[in-house]
């Protein structure tokens, strides 16, 4: 789960990593009053979404008057931000962060993340902070710190130590810098996040340290431990068919293809995307409806995807196991019944109870006009492909 | 031959009674025939599951009166992390974590707990469908019926992945082209886990981020397997097992290996359904695993449809 950049920032401070002072506003009115309430002569706005490329489409804007912080608000609240990460038709913005500019003198990294490699969390570090880590890493490997932290005991204060002295910070300095990093490796572990990343961190002319921006995301399957976390989830930006699926405890990703599938098994499910590509076409979206799903939930399944108006073809592929092949085949005659299908349907079934389904089929034919049954995966994604174009 | 389990295999399922599916996952591994030799659900001993199988409250005691060697974990997420560290302190040696949804820190935990048992305990998922050796041992919630046990005049072949279906896929294909199975491992969709590819593929692996055996444990286990021919190791995007297992492979397995890899076209920064299936940074992309995997020699199928035929190519059969 993501939080947005001002909810981060707030639990980081209650964490006690030091931030410079800033209010959320939903007004350009409020954003003229936080200028004069902050007391800064220098501030910057900064639409509060989740999406990046903030900077690149206007959305961060540095301002030196109420005047300026509220026109910059007015044009952030009344233009959709379109960006890389957005797609074409943008996104509304509703929340700014009116923040103290500051002086800076030197820009870091410091982020928390889950090491699979080594089976646990390790902090990284570097002195080329303010731009993305991963470019960092790949071509300056040799200023990224990196200190695996133990999986019981955490991280260590020597660690912290060390770190600091290594991002070149002395005396008082490093003592406070090695702080923080323990107090963020705590945050980390308390919260079960599974990114933590504060960038930049900034030392500041007058010798301060400040967190300027934070990314803060958490491990959905231990969000039933942190009930806190999960009242900051807000979902305006998630499509809107993602969340009705996941409503129905469907795992459904939209993508911009036009062959929509429905699968049984997250590996398969991808596999299945994979093989339509392979045959010239494009997925519309991902769907696992899982081993355990009921006749409601397939059903639900078939609502979604044709929701999606870009659908031009659909490809049922299961391999029942626990998911009972008979089950998806009175599902698809229903949806068929309810919704009618006015696109190909192709569909390729395997496994337990298949006999059943497929003469269930055979007597549903003709309510089902436009479905093709497969022998296999290629034969489906040939099928489907062809009767799309 | 086979690895991790055979007919003379013990097994216990904790979280026998709960919702989680334990009574009706362990009604299929008895009817495969599975040595099933009882339950536990904190408690609840002293009583019998649906099966008729005694249930104890704990896995020591289980272990005690049935001699368990294995066990099938089906307790809900929250829980699930102590139940394997339970059922190492109590001596079990395979533990088959079949539960999905466990959070990523229990399982840095647990993984170091298990640590200090070394060898001795093998842990294959969390987050996978299981282990089973063709007609002797069935251990999760694969069908049955879609294997073919070793026996002569037919070739086997071991089968390691990080997907439960994607495995059912490569079973059916490989028993439809006439090949057995020797054993079929589903290490599991979490970053941290128990064994790897490796530990399989020198054995077999299952999905989440940090689980129990990798590809690397499984793949030792196959290559010192007389009974097994040839390795499927089916991998998809997220993490760097498919890298290390390449490395390995190319250094310690003789026997052909043939590969797939899940995620071709799963955009990056989605997490596309197993906690560990995700691009981050750039990082576990399906064409870096494929490469790498071809750069070690090993046959990667373009279509999952066609996981049994370049087995045939690799293999000549």
């Amino acid at each position: 789960m993501k939080i947005h950049e001002y909810q981060a920032r707030e639990l980081l401070a209650k964490a006690g990593i030091p931030v410079p002072a800033a209010r959320v506003v939903e007004t350009a009115d409020q954003a003229a009053a936080a200028f004069e309430e902050n007391g800064f002569s220098l501030q910057v706005v900064k639409a509060q979404v989740f999406a990046g490329g903030r900077g690149k489409a206007g959305f961060v804007k540095l301002v030196k008057s109420g005047a300026e912080a509220r026109a910059a608000a007015d044009f952030m609240l009344t233009h959709r931000m379109i960006s890389v990460q957005t797609g074409p038709e943008g996104i509304v913005v509703k929340k700014l962060l009116l923040a103290a500019a500051v002086d800076i003198a030197h820009e870091y990294y410091l982020g928390m993340v889950l090491d699979r490699d080594r089976s646990t969390v390790s902090m990284i570090a570097s002195a080329q902070g303010g731009v993305e880590i991963e470019t960092v890493a790949h071509e300056h490997p040799e200023a990224i710190i990196k200190e695996p932290l133990h999986p019981a005991l955490g991280m260590q204060s020597f660690q912290a130590r060390k770190t600091a002295l290594g991002l070149g910070f002395t005396g008082k300095q490093a003592q406070v810098v090695a702080d923080l990093l323990l107090k963020l490796a705590r945050f980390f572990i308390n919260y079960d996040c599974s990114i933590a990343e504060i960038n930049p961190l900034v030392l500041t002319k007058d010798g301060k340290i400040l967190a300027i921006d934070a990314k803060v995301n958490f491990d959905d399957n231990a969000l039933f431990r942190h009930p806190d976390i999960l009242a900051l989830k807000d979902d305006s930006e998630t499509d809107a068919l993602e969340i009705r699926a996941a409503a129905a405890n469907l795992n459904y990703i939209k993508l911009d293809g036009e062959i929509a599938c429905l699968v049984n098994g997250a590996g398969l499910a991808m596999a299945t995307m994979d093989v339509i590509q392979l045959h010239g076409g494009q997925p519309a979206n991902f769907l696992d409806v899982g081993g355990g799903v009921k006749a409601e939930g397939a059903i639900e399944a078939f609502r979604i995807i044709l929701s999606d108006k870009k659908v031009r073809g659909i490809l049922v592929n299961i391999f029942g196991g626990i998911a009972r092949c008979d089950l998806i085949a009175e599902a698809l005659i229903q949806a068929g019944r309810e919704v009618g299908f006015k696109v190909p349907v192709v569909v390729r079934l395997e496994g337990t109870n298949v006999e059943k389904a497929r003469t269930m089929l055979g007597a549903a034919r003709h309510e089902l006009p436009t479905l093709q049954v497969a022998d296999d995966l290629n034969d489906a994604a040939k099928k489907i492909v062809a009767a799309t174009r | 031959m086979s690895i991790l389990v055979n007919k003379n295999t013990r097994v216990i399922c904790q979280g026998i009674t709960g919702s989680g599916g334990g009574a009706f996952h362990t009604r299929g591994c008895l009817d495969y025939g599975t040595l099933m030799v009882g339950g536990t659900s904190p408690g609840k001993g002293g009583s019998k599951d649906a099966n008729g199988l005694p249930v104890f409250d704990t896995v020591d005691q289980a272990v005690r009166a049935t001699g368990a060697q294995a066990t099938m974990i089906f307790v809900p997420p929250p829980f699930a992390a102590d139940a394997i560290c339970e059922a190492a302190a109590a001596g079990i040696k395979l533990i088959v974590a079949v539960t999905e949804g466990i959070p990523v820190l229990d399982m840095v935990k647990t993984k170091k707990f298990l640590a200090d048992f070394g060898d001795s305990v093998k842990l294959v998922g969390p987050n996978c469908p299981g282990v089973i050796t063709p007609g002797e041992c069935k251990i999760g919630i694969m069908p049955g019926y879609i294997h073919t046990p070793a026996q002569k005049g037919k070739r086997a072949v071991g089968i390691v992945s990080r997907s439960g279906t994607l495995t059912y896929e490569a079973v059916w294909q490989t028993t439809q082209m006439g090949w057995s199975q020797s054993t079929c491992v589903g290490i599991g969709g979490d970053p941290v886990k128990g064994m790897d590819f490796i530990d399989v593929l020198a054995l077999f692996i299952g999905g989440d981020p940090v689980k129990g055996m990798d590809f690397i444990d499984v793949l030792a286990l196959f290559q010192a397997d007389p009974l097994t021919d040839a390795i499927v190791m089916i991998g998809e995007i997220g993490g760097a097992a498919e890298e290390a297992a390449a490395t390995y492979i190319q250094k310690h397995v003789t026997k052909p290996v043939v590969g797939f890899i899940a995620g071709r076209t799963a955009p990056p920064g989605k997490r596309m359904g197993h906690a560990g299936a995700i691009i981050s940074g750039g990082e576990g992309t399906a064409e870096s695993k494929i490469t790498a995997m071809r750069a070690a020699g090993i046959r990667v199928a373009d279509s999952p449809a066609d996981i049994g035929k370049t087995l045939r190519e690799a293999t000549g059969g």
